[in-house]
């Protein structure tokens, strides 16, 4: 029972992180003011570049920087479009990821070697393995949160320097006066624009490495449609994390869970049938976001940053 | 001299029309500088696929196949988006009216004479797409649930039950064990007119032309774009927001459903794996290039389908992954969306002395 809770615990993590990567980056993002659905099209552009880069080159730090970068341009070209163009910013999320999800599939075709008929489908790449962190790993249970690879060990940072940033530097004050009254932010002299671009393409890049973590680590290798929707269940672990980093761990852990719990039941053999069980994640993801709403109208409190998805322009309203 | 921005009374005419065929033209030479880094020939590449999709009436049909639940589904998006309502799950509607088709001509035609069978399971299918989109509709009106996410999820929910149903229950026993269910009796197969073209497509346009009439001619349409251009002075003019946005959902997700319906009546005659092809996203870019205007929408979606068409041409001819298609069509967006500020807002220059005084 111990291992079989133990074991729980250990994937729950791992399909937990690449979710908090995401959701801290989209957090940030929206924090200023953006509001950015392109999310399962960078993560596919993540995972898919991030996973050539490794089949080619073997090295595991090369492709985080690969996908970092395309986590970059995506968002940089969604903070052009909604920030300087003022465009729709939920049409030019929703460009990204129809563009991001055919353009991942392009590539899962088309980068591969000739052997195998240029497909990067079916390869294998080097990928991040767990190691145990000395006299930690032994805890009963806990014991499994100290045996994992690099990039979940990088999530426990991420957390709290996420929530001291937003919280407790100037910075941070900025980034959510922007987010929250960009007329008052400009009256105090912060660049609007500026800090808007900062934050969407800072956003992106975790996002992206959210997706590098699918194809170098959860589920080494490229398929189709590797993100299952993650991308999406993300925009709504933003919510349910009330826009506040620290949070960002719960959902994931949520979500984590869910997949650990499939993974488990599959691998046991059951008589729920797959479809079924498949469609809980995207189950639970409406009924956290009713629940969700319906707290916050029932406090009279919204989390969301009044100015997001609002185009600013100096004088008008 | 600066540049500043003016945002203009009325919608720019010209841009209207200038803006898609532009951005079109970008899509093909930001595609075509891609294909040159892949080393293909992009204007080989191109007439293939032009001809693949348009070059002889039999590959013609096989676009209108693929542009039928395109202009369905685009229109029904297009009704959305025109109340701000971001209906997404166009995809999700499409398979569950297409589930609900299913069932009325596999379950119910032993119990209906066989001309009312083939009416029955389209109105079913439609009544349950518009079932579908209901969910998010009503949770948004009701509680402010955010609409984008939950017809999204939905769209899983539904592809994933119909694989539940044809995997499972209402697999074929004869079928040995190929996943799918048994076909169809002939009473539910929707007449085709040429190739596998069929009569769904006179039914589209007859539709588009219809939702185009209502939007512009009718009270009911002056009122959805009202709430959706400026739900406050909607409110002041007595306009039932709540009950105008969950009817309009209910009509879009419909036409989804009905897209669905044909699917499975004139295409495949059974429901089975490849019913979710991704036209419920692709009608999200055929409704925003036609700036939602049902009519153009059936136009665009005939150009989509092409492209859909052309993709999977030169993947055959050529080598290169089908995905080409989507890949020129999730381009298109970005010029477009570049774009529009420019039929909102009028570009002005000002000098020095004039820029101060717009200051003050």
């Amino acid at each position: 029972m111990i291992a079989l809770i133990t074991s729980i615990l250990a994937i729950t993590l791992r399909a937990g992180t690449s979710l908090i990567y995401a959701t801290i980056g989209e957090i940030y993002t929206e924090r200023s003011g953006i509001l950015n659905l392109g999310l399962e099209g960078m993560m596919l552009l993540g995972a898919v570049s991030a996973f050539a880069t490794v089949y080619y080159t073997g090295s595991l730090l090369l492709a985080l920087l690969v996908a970092a970068l395309t986590g970059m341009i995506l968002s940089a070209l969604h903070a052009f479009l909604s920030i300087t163009m003022r465009a729709n910013q939920v049409v030019s999320g929703l460009s990204i990821t129809l563009f991001g999800s055919g353009f991942a599939s392009f590539l899962g075709q088309r980068l591969g070697p000739a052997s195998n008929g240029h497909y990067l489908i079916g390869l294998v790449g080097k990928k991040f393995t767990p190691f145990d962190i000395p006299g930690l790993s032994k805890i009963p249970v806990l014991g499994a949160v100290f045996s994992q690879d690099i990039l979940t060990y990088i999530v426990f940072l991420i957390i709290p320097v996420a929530w001291f940033y937003m919280y407790k530097t100037k910075n941070g004050l900025n980034l959510r006066a922007v987010g929250e009254s960009p007329q008052t932010a400009d009256a105090m002299g912060i660049n609007i624009a500026k800090t808007r671009y900062i934050y969407t393409i800072l956003g992106g890049t975790l996002v992206a490495l959210g997706g590098a973590h699918l194809s170098l680590s959860y589920a080494p290798g490229w398929t189709d449609n590797i993100t299952g929707g993650r991308g999406w269940i993300v925009i709504a672990l933003v919510i349910f994390s009330m826009w506040n980093p620290s949070r960002a761990i719960w959902g994931a852990l949520l979500f984590g869970g869910i997949n650990a719990i499939q993974f488990r039941l599959q691998a046991t053999g059951t008589t729920i049938s797959a479809p079924l069980l498949n469609m809980l994640p995207y189950l639970v993801t409406i009924i956290v976001l009713v629940l969700m709403t319906w707290v916050e109208t029932l406090n009279k409190k919204v989390g969301a940053p009044a100015a997001l998805a609002v185009p600013y322009m100096r004088g008008e309203k | 001299m600066h540049i500043v921005f003016e945002k203009r009374n009325s919608v720019s005419r010209k841009a209207i029309l200038l803006v898609p065929t532009v951005s079109f033209l970008v899509s093909l030479i930001l595609t075509g500088i891609l294909l040159i880094i892949f080393k293909t020939n992009p204007f080989t590449t191109y007439s293939s696929m032009f001809i693949g999709a348009f070059g002889s009436w039999t590959n013609f049909t096989e676009t209108l196949v693929k542009a039928i639940p395109l202009m369905l589904t685009g229109v029904g998006v297009g009704l959305a988006f025109k109340l701000r309502f971001w209906n997404i799950g166009a995809e999700g509607q499409l398979v569950f009216g297409g589930v609900a088709a299913t069932w009325v001509a596999l379950f119910w035609s032993p119990f209906l004479p066989s001309w009312l069978v083939l009416p029955t399971a389209l109105v079913m299918g439609s009544l349950a797409g518009g079932l579908w989109a209901g969910i998010p509709a009503v949770l948004k009106v009701g509680l402010k649930v955010d609409e984008t996410l939950v017809s999204l999820m939905l769209n899983y929910v539904a592809i994933l039950l119909a694989q539940g149903l044809y995997y499972g229950a209402w697999i074929d026993p004869k079928g040995m064990g190929f996943p799918g269910t048994k076909l169809f009796p002939k009473a539910a197969w929707l007449p085709r007119f040429s190739g596998r073209a069929h009569i769904g497509l006179f039914i589209a346009l007859i539709l588009g032309v219809i939702m185009w009439l209502v939007l512009n001619r009718t009270r009911w349409g002056f009122e959805i774009k009202m709430v959706g251009q400026n739900p406050r002075a909607a409110r002041v003019m007595g306009v039932k927001i709540g009950k105008s946005i969950i009817t309009a959902i209910l009509i879009s997700g419909a036409f989804s459903g009905l897209a669905g319906s044909f699917e499975v009546t004139a295409i495949s005659h059974r429901l089975q794996q490849g019913l979710s092809l991704g036209y419920g996203y692709t009608a999200i870019i055929v409704a925003w290039m036609a700036q939602l205007n049902p009519i153009a929408s059936l136009f665009v979606a005939v150009l989509m389908a092409g492209l859909l068409v052309g993709g999977d041409q030169v993947q055959m001819m050529m080598g290169l992954p089908s995905a080409m298609g989507i890949v020129l069509e999730g381009m298109i967006l970005f010029p477009m969306l570049a774009g529009s500020l420019f039929t909102d807002y009028r570009l002005k220059f000002i000098t020095k002395s004039r820029s101060r005084e717009a200051a003050v």
